[in-house]
């Protein structure tokens, strides 16, 4: 088959690889129809994520059609088109019984902070990712959920990571009537978390970026207000000048490990690896949110350590919660907004690019080129693969 | 972005002294209200009683899982597990094994705890040795790794012209720079 295949720091290549085969009764095998670039994913590309081992096929955001179902699964059946939440879980552990299907204890040996993800290094599970034209899956009776008939794969396909962890970074904020939320990140998740707080009864949303490109998309798209942080002189004081000097409610960093906007993080996070990556987003996220407000964190972080500013929330009095998002606990209630109209996820898509042009469309999203949001992988199989469906259903 | 003629209780206020006045449980930073009904969805999800996340914790889960342990996957190939775990996991990512030298470091660094930065760090090593081990292999196996393209010079050249001439002339002068410096020393000695 045809996957994308890491070979160190700002080199990937589409290259042909045994097809994956059924490991576990449990297991289903895709075929891949649809398969994002995350913004996580740039974190593995620029090699700054731990036991990334080259010959890995990244992808936790896909779509597919079911190839082959292993003998356990009772529930899917081949021909399901379905979408794959990026956590890989078993339903039955201590934490997926708590419904924290992202802490999933079955399914990551090599690590217990968090639980297996598709394609997103071995510090993750090790399991190929979705980067292909087919695709292993775990659990098939418990992740993957048949894709409404009335939905486009293109909504689907966002449905599972983008859109739910913005939501979730939102949910995390516990936003009460009439908040001001400040979301750091106008990426594909930080758009999401705009658009969510919004449902959450946010009285205001500010969205603070410097590609200006993306913040003229976030202020049609999500109704906010944007800030380029390049254009403030201090990002706290200008949020505090904003709020009538108090700070906003709820802070959102949906940015991560790869922040720009100071130079000490930058270099001490990024250029040299002295900490789990730039926490940027974060300590602006802990100074410019009002004492007893509340912090959200879904950008991605290294393992080890990073510099922020904790003793000032401490002071401040801030409530702060974070995680990878549980995927499936949203998708219920998502598909519903989805189906309402209150959201349009697949509007943030601006690129659809072959596989074969994998490299080409990491480089695009990785130095944002040609205004790229959120690039859509197409395998070569995908056309084929509806053309017989449409012929199945005839 | 529009606002509502009518304050809904969004009230900020200062007294003659500048003191906060007014209801400061839902005021909005000296901001009129937006207009909410011109947001698609404003508060679908303001009753906690619709938020999927709420409690954080909810037992028992509300999809149709089964209550036992995952049968063990069965394992052909080394995995590397983390001494914070009892034994291996149920299920696990089987491709890419250790191998070579990067494998003999990520065994030790999986004599490591999580906990311990030399786990991460040897890591990270091994990540950079895999690298040199991955070009080795493209060579050994008659295939020439097109590193440019891998890096996505298509993209580059379709839509920074401009930033791709600079990184050459920067690439050229530090090149240069480093030849004559290094003429330099061989005059010297």
């Amino acid at each position: 088959m045809l996957a994308m295949n890491y070979r160190g720091p700002f080199r990937v290549r589409a290259d042909h690889k045994p097809d994956p085969v059924i490991e576990h009764p449990g297991d289903a095998i895709v075929r891949v129809t649809r398969s994002c670039i995350c913004g996580s994913d740039l974190h593995l590309y620029h090699g700054l994520v731990p036991d990334t081992r080259v010959g890995t096929t990244f992808g936790h955001e896909f779509v597919g059609i079911v190839e082959e179902v292993g003998s356990q699964v009772t529930k899917l059946k081949v021909g399901d088109h379905v979408l794959v939440p990026f956590n890989v879980f078993c339903g039955s552990c201590f934490f997926c019984q708590k419904e924290l299907y992202g802490n999933c204890h079955n399914t990551n040996p090599q690590a217990s902070a968090v639980g297996g993800i598709y394609g997103y290094s071995h510090t993750a599970g090790g399991f190929d990712g979705g980067q292909a034209e087919f695709v292993r899956v775990p659990m098939a009776d418990v992740g993957p959920t048949v894709i409404p008939a009335d939905m486009d794969q293109d909504d689907a396909v966002l449905l599972t990571d983008a859109l739910p962890t913005g939501y979730q970074a939102a949910e995390m904020g516990d936003i009460s009537e009439g908040d001001t939320v400040v979301v750091f990140g106008a990426g594909p998740v930080g758009i999401f978390a705009a658009k969510s707080a919004w449902l959450f009864g946010a009285g205001r949303v500010i969205v603070v970026d410097h590609v200006d490109y993306r913040l003229d998309f976030v202020r049609r798209y999500a109704q906010c207000e944007v800030v380029n942080f390049r254009e403030v002189d201090d990002m706290a004081l200008h949020i505090k000048k904003m709020t009538d000097w108090l700070g906003a409610d709820v802070c959102i960093d949906a940015v991560g490990c790869e922040a720009a906007g100071s130079a000490a993080q930058t270099i001490t996070g990024v250029y040299t690896m002295m900490q789990a990556g730039s926490a940027t987003a974060l300590h602006w996220c802990i100074n410019s949110v009002r004492k007893g407000g509340n912090v959200s964190i879904v950008g991605v972080y290294g393992p080890t350590f990073n510099a922020i500013p904790i003793g000032n929330a401490l002071n401040k009095g801030l409530t702060m919660r974070m995680n990878q998002a549980s995927v499936k606990r949203h998708l219920p209630r998502l598909i519903e907004h989805i189906q309402a109209g209150r959201i349009d996820p697949k509007q943030i898509i601006t690129h659809r690019v072959p596989l074969e042009e994998v490299s080409d469309a990491y480089h695009l999203f990785s130095s944002k080129l040609d205004n790229c949001i959120k690039t859509v992988l197409i395998p070569p199989s995908a056309n084929q693969v509806r053309a017989v469906a449409s012929t199945a259903n005839h | 972005m529009a606002h509502d003629n009518e304050h809904t209780g969004h009230t900020h206020q200062h007294d003659a002294h500048g003191n906060h006045t007014g209801d400061l449980a839902v005021f909005q930073h000296g901001r009129p209200p937006v207009d909410r009904s011109a947001i698609q969805g404003w508060g679908a999800d303001l009753d906690r009683k619709n938020r999927p996340g709420v409690p954080m914790e909810r037992t028992p889960p509300r999809i149709d899982a089964p209550l036992t342990q995952p049968e063990q996957q069965r394992q052909d190939v080394e995995v590397l597990v983390s001494l914070e775990r009892p034994h291996m996991t149920p299920l696990f990512g089987s491709p890419n094994p250790p191998r070579g030298v990067s494998g003999m470091v990520r065994r030790a660094a999986f004599k490591e705890t999580e906990n311990d930065i030399r786990h991460w760090l040897l890591l990270m090593l091994a990540d950079r040795i895999d690298v040199v081990e991955g070009l080795v292999e493209d060579l050994a196996r008659g295939h020439v790794p097109n590193i440019l393209g891998e890096m996505g010079i298509k993209a580059e050249w379709q839509h920074n012209k401009k930033g791709l001439a600079q990184k050459v002339v920067i690439g050229a002068a530090v090149a240069g720079i480093a030849c004559y410096l290094l003429k330099r020393r061989d005059h010297r000695y």
